[in-house]
């Protein structure tokens, strides 16, 4: 396209390349389209390409390429993950992508905010999952009406950076524009640690919503926070864990930039430690990252997975949306991603209900989609 | 205005019509032509193989809710659609739309308009016409969009400015 246009990337270093979608290559069109993308990565000496080691939301953070205050776009809806970080960050098309490459410019609709204010902290076995689900369920998958959400209060603040990018994540499918978290000593201290060395505190300061902006307010109270699950096929189908109790499935799948970030899979090992899955079902498990498996490895969180009987799947997008691995069909599935949209894991006859990565672990344990809390008491 | 003029032949979907619908995950590794046949195949199996050139799809709410795939669009254009009337879009999919040329009119009144009734479209006043009944009122589209969209999408439209700058130097 760029040569159809005659034209060249308008600043290569300001371009980071992730292949995650249709890695590992599994037949001959997946492998034509990573061909592509390959050979155009070499024949444009592109100075950031991530090949196979992890999805992108998850990728470009931890390789230090996101920080707060930066604009930035993404060829892929789940980009808003990079607002966890106080970036204005969004997913868009390849061909509004390949304008970006060609003029370095976008349009933006200047949008209104909305704050979700959460306050008290949450429940052990409950987590942003949860707290994202809750509000899908709340205000339905277009209730962001392509606004800024701003997360807030101090359930944000106690939360981890990884969370914090489990709640940015889904604000796609609230369907807002960007979801915002504003940057604080927790977000400094995880950047440094991704190699963003020169961030100062001061800098974020600038950072914050105004005090006289004009906000449309929700609040929201942690402590009371049951466990979410949404029934197919919709995320905004969600309510307590309570109202599912005791239903067969057949997969649980703990996967996606959405749910299997080394945050998610401590999660789901804390229900599993020592334990093995029920013979009813398969435990898969695809994390999202390569840094994020290490160190899952490292911590003997992998382990856990292992013992409890769990099928480790590559570091790409996987089965989340039938690209890479696929459920059966006709397979009832529990799963840590985004969306359940029918026939999006592959098999337009699957069921997929969508829970927290401790609400999936709990579910494997049992055979049966099981409140977590109740496992880890 | 005479009746030859309501050329635009009606498909009605309901609301949250997302991108898997229209552009289904699994032949996504397909070119746009393949993957056009199932376009909408999981809602309204009937829609990929009857629907001709000019015909519009009239739908609720959240239309092209979902994942930024442009396909989602793109098998629309593929299939002949002449534009989307919805209440509402998801954002992703309104810039996606354009910029593959799609016209996406919002209309609060979209669900007014009935399966397989035949509508005119003025542009300049952002009217439907419907015959007998009274118009329909669209929000306006702006400018540098409907440019894009005129273009036949964004490359177009970067190739006609390139062309113009390339032409004044």
């Amino acid at each position: 396209m760029l040569e159809a246009l005659n034209a060249e990337v308008w600043d290569k270093s300001r371009v980071v390349l992730v292949m995650d979608h249709y890695v590992p290559e599994k037949d001959a069109g997946s492998r034509k389209i990573v061909q592509i993308a390959r050979d155009w990565a070499r024949d444009q000496s592109l100075p950031y390409v991530y090949d196979g080691i992890g999805i992108c939301h998850v990728v470009l953070p931890q390789k230090g390429h996101i920080r707060p205050g930066m604009f930035c776009v993404g060829g892929d809806s789940h980009s808003p993950t990079g607002g966890a970080f106080g970036a204005y960050m969004f997913g868009i098309g390849s061909t509004e992508m390949l304008g970006v490459l060609v003029t370095g410019q976008i349009w933006v609709r200047v949008p209104e905010t909305i704050e979700m204010h959460w306050s008290g902290p949450l429940q052990h076995g409950v987590m942003a999952k949860d707290m994202i689900l809750l509000m899908l369920g709340r205000f339905g998958m277009n209730g962001g009406n392509y606004q800024a959400i701003e997360f807030s209060g101090e359930t944000i603040r106690g939360l981890s950076m990884q969370e914090r990018m489990t709640l940015s994540n889904m604000s796609a499918e609230l369907g807002s524009q960007v979801g915002l978290i504003a940057p604080d000593q927790t977000t400094v201290e995880w950047l440094r640690s991704a190699g963003v060395s020169d961030l100062a505190i001061d800098e974020i300061k600038n950072f914050t919503t105004d005090d006289d902006a004009s906000v449309t307010h929700y609040e929201f109270d942690a402590t009371r926070l049951d466990p979410q699950v949404a029934a197919p096929h919709s995320p905004a189908n969600a309510t307590s864990v309570k109202v599912h109790h005791g239903l067969a499935f057949d997969v649980a799948y703990i996967g996606a930039c959405t749910g299997a970030k080394l945050h998610d899979l401590q999660a789901a090992a804390d229900c599993l430690r020592g334990h093995r899955i029920s013979p009813r079902t398969q435990l898969m498990v695809a994390p999202a990252s390569l840094e994020d498996q290490r160190a899952a490895e490292a911590d003997g969180t992998m382990e856990i997975l292992r013992q409890a009987g769990a099928q480790l799947l590559p570091n790409a997008c996987g089965a989340c949306a039938g690209y890479g691995a696929t459920i059966p069909d006709g397979a009832r599935v529990i799963a840590t991603t985004a969306r359940n949209f029918k026939g999006r894991m592959g098999s337009p006859s699957s069921e997929v209900f969508l829970a927290s990565p401790y609400t999936v672990a709990a579910s494997a344990l049992r055979g049966v989609i099981t409140d977590p809390r109740e496992v880890l008491a | 205005m005479n009746a030859g003029n309501f050329v635009h032949r009606i498909w009605r979907f309901g609301s949250d019509i997302d991108t898997d619908q229209l552009a289904p995950g699994a032949y996504m590794q397909l070119g746009i032509p393949e993957i056009a046949p199932h376009c909408l195949e999981s809602v309204r199996p009937d829609f990929a193989s009857g629907v001709k050139t000019g015909d519009i799809l009239v739908a609720g709410e959240n239309f092209g809710i979902g994942s930024s795939r442009e396909q989602a669009a793109s098998v629309l254009v593929c299939l002949g659609v002449k534009a989307v009337i919805a209440p509402s879009y998801s954002g992703l999919f309104f810039r996606n739309a354009f910029n593959v040329g799609l016209l996406l009119l919002t209309c609060a009144q979209a669900d007014q308009l009935q399966e397989g009734e035949h509508i005119q479209l003025d542009l300049k006043n952002w009217q439907i016409h419907r015959g007998a009944s009274q118009p329909l009122f669209c929000t306006p589209v702006p400018e540098f969009l409907m440019e894009i969209v005129s273009a036949g999408g964004l490359l177009n439209h970067l190739k006609a400015l390139q062309n113009k700058s390339r032409g004044t130097h």
